[in-house]
Parts: C-alpha cells; structure tokens; sequence
C-alpha cells in the first residue's frame, strides 16, 4: 500500500512539470490566440467575432503572394539543405574514420554556438558590397564592379541554409551510421553501379532521416526571421515580417494571430503532403 | 571438368600484417569447395578478395582462365552470400532476388520468370510481397542464397551463412544447401569456421592457418590422413600428446605413456582420435596397439559421449569415445579396461 503511495507521488511529481509546460505554454497560448484572430474591433472599441481578419488575407494579394513566396522558399532552402549536407553526411560516416568524424561534427557545430544573429552579421561581412568575396574578386581582377549579393534574394537562402543546415545533417548522419556496408558491398556484388546503389539502396535507406531532417529544416526555415530581415532587404519579404508588423508596426494583434495561425497551417499542411509523398510514418520520421 | 577457379601465389598485406600468405589453389567446375579455418585466419579476407572487394597485393585470381586483376566487384561473375546477409530491407522478397537481373537492363518477362523459378527452387513461393525484416532465419538464408543464384554466376561463394542460424536450422540448412548445389551444378566456395558444416557438404576441403594453407583435400582424408599437426589438431576431436623421447620404435610422452609407432623419427606431437580407440581389442591383432587404462568419468552426451581416462602407468589424460550399446552399458569409474589401438591411427608429426 505504501509502495503504490509513493509510486503514485513520484509519478505526479513528474507528469505535472510536463503538462504545465503543455497548458500554460503551448495549449493556453495557442487557443488565445486562436480565438483573437477570429475577433475585430468593431466601431465602439468593442471586440467582436468576425472572419475580417482572415478575409483581409485573402483580399490583400501582397499578403498571399509572401505567403505563397515563403512556402515556395522554404522548399526550396529544403531540398538545398538535403543537397548541399547529404555527401557531408555521408563522408562524416561512411568515408572517414569515427574519430575523425568526431572532429569534424564538432566544427559544424561551432555556427551553432555563437548564435545567429553572429552568423548573420559575418555572412554580412562576407557578402556585402566591400566585403570579402567582393573585395578579393576585384583585387584578383575577374571583377571590376562589386556584385550585389547582400540584401538580395541569394544572400537571403544563403543565411537560411547556413542556420538551418546542420539540423538536416544530424538525422540523416544517426540513419546512415545504421546502414551496414555489406549491403552497399552487395548491391555492387550484384551488378549495380555507384549511382545506382546510391539511388536505390542508400537514398531509401536513409528516406526517414533525410524526412525527419526536411521537417526540421522546412519548420525553422519558415518560421526564421532573422535572416530574411537582416540579410534579405526589400525585395524579399518573409511571411514571419508581415507577421511581426501585424504585432509591432500596426500594432493589429488580431491580423497577426490570424497570420500566425494560417502560418501553422500552411506548414503542417506542407509536411503532411511531404510524408505522403515520401510514404513515411511521422512516428518513424520522429524516432 | 575444367578448373573454374585458379588462385595464384596470392599474398595479402595489411601494413606488416599479412593476412594470407602464398595460396594456391584449384576449384573445379561444379565443385563444393570449403575452406576450413578459426577466426581471423585470413579465410574472409580471401573469399573478399575473389568477389573483388580486396585487391591482393601479390598473385593473380583467374576464373574461367580470365584474370580478375584490376576488376570491379560488379563486373566479377562471381555472387556472394555474405555473413549478415545483407537484404535490402526497404525492399520485399520479390525485389531483393530481382535486384541484380534489374542491373542487367532485362526484359521484365524475363526478370519475372528467372525471379519465379528462384524462388520456386528455395521454397520461398507465396512469400514474394513479404517484407525481408518479417522472414524468419531460415527463410532470409534462402532469400540471400536466391538473390545471388538468380544471377547465374560462374561461382557462389558463401561467408559463413549459417552461422547466425540456431543449431537445429543450420543442421537442416547444412542438407539444403549441399543438396540445392548438386541440383543447379553451381560451383561454391564456402568458407566457414565450422569444421562439420565443411565435412558434410564439401566435396574439398582447405584448412587455413595464420594465412597459409595447410591442407587441401577430401574431407574423409583430411580427417584419416591429417598432413600437419594443426590439421590432425583442428579437424576432428583428439587426444594430443607432447613427445619426450624416441627409443627405437618406442616413443614416450611428457606424461611418461610409452607406445610403440613403428617408421617415425624424432616426431614432436602425437594425435590419437578417440573415436579410433577400441575397448576389449582382440589380443592376437599385430598391428594393434594394446594397453590399460583408468577410467576417470564418463562423459554423457548421447551418442557423442566419451569417457575421461588415465593411462596405466602415466599420467596422461586419454578420452575415448564410447559407443553406446549394451556392450559397454557396466563400465564404471575406477575400473580398468584394455584398449587397443591400431598403429595407422597414432599421428605423429
């Protein structure tokens, strides 16, 4: 009888942190704001239920274009993220040695720690108009003018990718280290050439780690601010500013739980194709 | 029938390690040929070397009297089965036995037809949709055995398929898969550490040590006629004695035994098979052997049990295998017995 007392106690002792942190922080917050974003202001200052809020959405075309633009971006930064860290990961654990690739993993990490907004002022130094690609093209003469590359569309995806890379390299490092190497041994004893065993034995193998990776990716990209603000400039507009000048510009919170909410929506709904497509489980994507 | 298979001087370094060393050796066309040998004797290293994984650092592989020196993997006409099998488990039965003849650019008739017979040939009919992670043991053996056959290969070599199997499976696989190479013809080289999975279904046997070759031959003679000591030691069970003295025809162990072995000179080891060992000899035989012995426990394990003996006079340990029949049902610990042994049966080297 004691025993299941104390059992009992511990086990509320820990369950409650857990649902706290579910309620207060995440539940609580999300049907607030669920609910401000169906409410408008009506003439008297009064709140009221309306479906304004998501209509100006729809009826704004620079609201749905950034929205639609973002989307197609952050696939975009997606499929790079895999394009770009697949060989990475793939060297760190099937070319070299583990203790090698020890060393390595933890130079990729280091962006990590100095947080990103650093990261995005030296992509800054690196890209601007005398910064150093610029200055050394020009100083070895294959250039006579600076290229512009900050504050465009490019620098934007190379911030994006660089924050957002090493999330994509993780999942996909832990599937191949399960891949045994006899079977790529057997795919080539049976016949098949490099390209075809990398397509048909080590892509399907590591189909749950390069999704769970995507998801990762796709979510802190779409989400990301920083980098479309600071490395961006005008003529890239992320759906996370118009977000934030719904919040602090016009200071219209209801406009902006709307836009958050139909930003959660447009990213679950975009993962949820890309798991079918992929013909993956989320709860084998997510272990 | 030709030789499929020629092994020349093929030397294998690591560094300063040498995995194999100087091995020769023929396979004939159609042929079971094992090559026997404990962990780490460079057996795997060789086979890696046929199917072309591993180059070898001096020497030459020929099959079908094309030299292999300098080709892929997957262009060798050779398959392998390998230790961990190595199914694809993202695809089903179906897809792993088609892999390779997909690789070929074959008609899908034809995939079809060759896929089915496979498959019909290991019993693995009905299973094609399975998903090669819901198999059990048995049936993955045979799905990695049907991946490689499909491909018609000049030679199938087999890296120890049986051993992640239970005892009672590989006892069974053992019949199966001798049985399946006599009906295709296929030549196989398997390697193994199992000396009775290579007794029973090759038709030759190599033994390897510390890279080298010790032997190459039937297993009925690599058993009878072992030609070194590691051979007589590692095939089979025996006694194996350390010798001290040669006095004309006598020889005397560390343990004080003396026995005569006629036409030996200055041997260092002597190994005497308990099976060869007779109870109750019959005196008149010349060429046995005769003498007494203690015994000390008898060892009960079905129709392997041996008793645990001490020679009279000596105290050398000698196990011999006891039948079990109503002959020898009374013996019992303590009692002394005669034992012959014919001098053929003593190796000395």
């Amino acid at each position: 009888m004691k025993n299941k007392k104390s059992f009992n106690f511990t086990f509320y002792l820990l369950i409650v942190p857990v649902l706290l942190w579910l309620v207060l922080l995440i539940v609580l917050p999300h049907i607030d704001l669920f609910i401000s974003s169906f409410q408008v202001e009506n003439d008297d200052g009064k709140m009221v239920f309306s479906l304004g809020n998501y209509i100006a959405f729809f009826s704004n075309q620079i609201y749905w274009l950034t929205f639609v633009k973002t989307a197609a971006y952050a696939i975009g930064v997606t499929i790079l993220a895999f394009l770009v860290t697949f060989p990475i990961a793939f060297y760190l654990t099937k070319v070299i040695s583990k203790k090698n690739a020890g060393f390595l993993i933890l130079l990729l990490l280091i962006p990590l720690w100095v947080g990103e907004l650093v990261t995005v002022y030296g992509w800054m130094v690196l890209l601007g108009d005398h910064g150093i690609i610029n200055h050394s093209l020009m100083a070895i003469g294959i250039i006579d003018k600076p290229i512009n590359m900050l504050y465009t569309n490019f620098s934007m995806i190379i911030g994006l990718l660089y924050m957002s890379m090493l999330f994509m390299v993780v999942p996909v490092m832990s599937t191949l280290e399960s891949l045994d190497d006899s079977l790529i041994e057997a795919a080539s004893d049976l016949g098949a050439s490099k390209w075809t065993i990398f397509r048909t034995i080590i892509i399907p193998y590591s189909m749950p780690g390069i999704v769970s990776g995507a998801i990762i990716v796709f979510m802190l990209v779409i989400g990301d601010y920083l980098a479309p603000n600071i490395l961006g400039g005008k003529s890239s507009l992320w759906f996370t500013e118009q977000i934030y000048n719904e919040f602090l510009s016009t200071f219209n919170w209801n406009e902006g739980a709307a836009f958050g909410f139909l930003l959660l929506m447009l990213s679950s709904g975009i993962i949820w194709i890309a798991l079918k497509l992929s013909g993956q489980k989320l709860d084998k994507v997510g272990s | 029938m030709g030789n499929i298979l020629e092994v020349k001087n093929v030397s294998k370094y690591f560094g300063d390690f040498t995995a194999v060393k100087d091995v020769n050796f023929v396979v004939e066309e159609g042929g079971f040929f094992s090559i026997l040998g404990s962990s780490g004797c460079g057996k795997t290293t060789l086979l890696r070397m046929i199917a072309g994984f591993l180059h070898e650092s001096e020497g030459e592989i020929i099959i079908r009297g094309e030299s292999m020196t300098g080709m892929p993997p997957e262009k060798r006409p050779v398959n392998i089965v390998f230790q961990t099998l190595a199914l694809f488990p993202m695809m089903n039965v179906r897809e792993n036995v088609a892999f390779g003849l997909k690789r070929q650019k074959l008609s899908k008739d034809e995939i079809d037809s060759r896929v089915k017979e496979m498959l019909e040939r290991v019993g693995l009919i009905g299973f094609e949709k399975k998903k090669v992670t819901e198999l059990s043991g048995g049936q993955r053996q045979r799905v990695a055995i049907a991946r490689s056959l499909v491909m018609k290969p000049s030679i199938l070599l087999l890296d120890e398929p049986l051993g992640a199997l239970d005892r009672k499976l590989r006892e069974h696989m053992k019949v199966e898969l001798k049985l399946l190479q006599k009906e295709i013809g296929t030549t196989f080289i398997y390697i193994t550490h199992d000396q009775s999975e290579a007794l029973v279904m090759s038709d030759k046997i190599a033994v390897m040590h510390e890279g080298k070759f010790e032997q190459i031959d039937t297993p009925r003679n690599l058993y009878k006629h072992p030609k070194t000591a590691f051979v007589a030691g590692f095939v089979g069970d025996s006694n194996r004695f350390e010798l001290a003295s040669q006095d004309g025809d006598t020889l005397t162990t560390n343990g004080g035994w003396k026995i005569a072995k006629p036409d030996v000179d200055k041997p260092k080891l002597m190994f005497i098979r308990p099976e060869a060992l007779i109870l109750y000899p019959s005196i008149d035989d010349k060429d046995i052997e005769q003498f007494e012995v203690t015994i000390k426990t008898i060892l009960f394990d079905g129709s392997n049990t041996k008793l645990s003996t001490i020679v009279v006079g000596s105290n050398e340990e000698l196990l011999i295998s006891l039948p079990q029949n109503a002959q020898f049902e009374n013996l019992e610990e303590g009692e002394k017995v005669p034992v012959g042994i014919h001098r053929n049966d003593l190796k000395c080297y």
